[in-house]
């Protein structure tokens, strides 16, 4: 345990402030960063591949373009793209932990309150992040 | 900026009105952050379900119309975009030390425009195209 006496004592606080500062700013550029891989994969043509990943070829030699459900499924079942998916769920489970205290703690003085509306914010967000997190590794 | 004060319609520099709606923004995307899964698991789990989560976009469920769920995915690409907007200016001052005055007010003014625009842009795709 670190010292906390003499000069080395903690006068004040709980010294969640920076803490909190810098894993809001972090967990904010990890979901920024998501937000441009998955608009860039969007936005860009995907084809047909087989089980191995490789791109398939018709009879002439075309890559097959796709669409609809098939794109949007295949954005999301590599596994760097789970792993990345996963890194942001819980980021935003963090980040808005964060953010729903600190409205919580300007907006609802009353104690009680204040403690349930915190406990209620905690299992909404853990429940959102059980639930996103069981559809992304659902998908083959 | 206090939610009371932009309630009450007190005049705030336009740095303030970000401000508050950095806040706004966040709870809204807190509150509607079951849709935003609900979203995620019908479009991605199979092709059934994808052709129901757009079918609830176009046709609606139930007795609640489809240009309802609209409005509300309207309401979260504006929310997402101004959070996102606000929160990148927010990590540019940090980084580049940009606090003057003249500073915090374009940029400000910029995160409001961009996010209303893009928001413009996307409800054009979503509701017409």
């Amino acid at each position: 345990m670190t010292p906390n006496y003499g000069s080395k004592r903690v006068v004040v606080g709980a010294h969640y402030g920076l803490r909190d500062w810098l894993s809001q700013r972090v967990t904010a550029a990890l979901m920024t960063l998501f937000t441009l891989v998955l608009i860039i994969q969007v936005l860009l043509p995907s084809y047909a591949r087989d089980s191995d990943g490789e791109r398939i070829r018709d009879a002439a030699g075309n890559l097959q373009q796709i669409g609809g459900y098939d794109k949007w499924a295949g954005i999301f079942s590599p596994q760097w793209m789970k792993v990345l998916t996963f890194i942001v769920i819980v980021s935003l489970l963090y980040h808005v932990w964060v953010g729903m205290r600190d409205v919580l703690m300007d907006y609802v003085q009353p104690v009680g309150a204040r403690l349930a509306l915190q406990v209620f914010t905690i299992a909404w967000l853990v429940g959102c992040a059980g639930w996103a997190i069981q559809v992304l590794w659902r998908l083959s | 900026m206090r939610l009371t004060d932009a309630i009450t319609g007190y005049r705030y520099p336009v740095m303030a009105i970000v401000s508050i709606l950095h806040r706004i923004s966040g709870v809204i995307m807190f509150v509607l952050l079951p849709f935003i899964i609900w979203m995620f698991d019908t479009s991605l789990s199979s092709e059934i379900s994808f052709a129901h989560f757009t079918s609830v976009f176009t046709n609606g469920t139930g007795f609640i119309p489809g240009w309802f769920f609209k409005l509300i995915a309207l309401a979260l690409i504006w929310s997402y975009l101004q959070h996102l907007i606000a929160g990148v200016r927010h990590l540019w001052m940090d980084a580049t030390h940009a606090v003057d005055l003249s500073f915090g007010r374009q940029s400000a003014i910029f995160t409001l425009a961009a996010s209303v625009l893009l928001t413009l842009l996307l409800g054009a795709k979503l509701f017409f195209f």
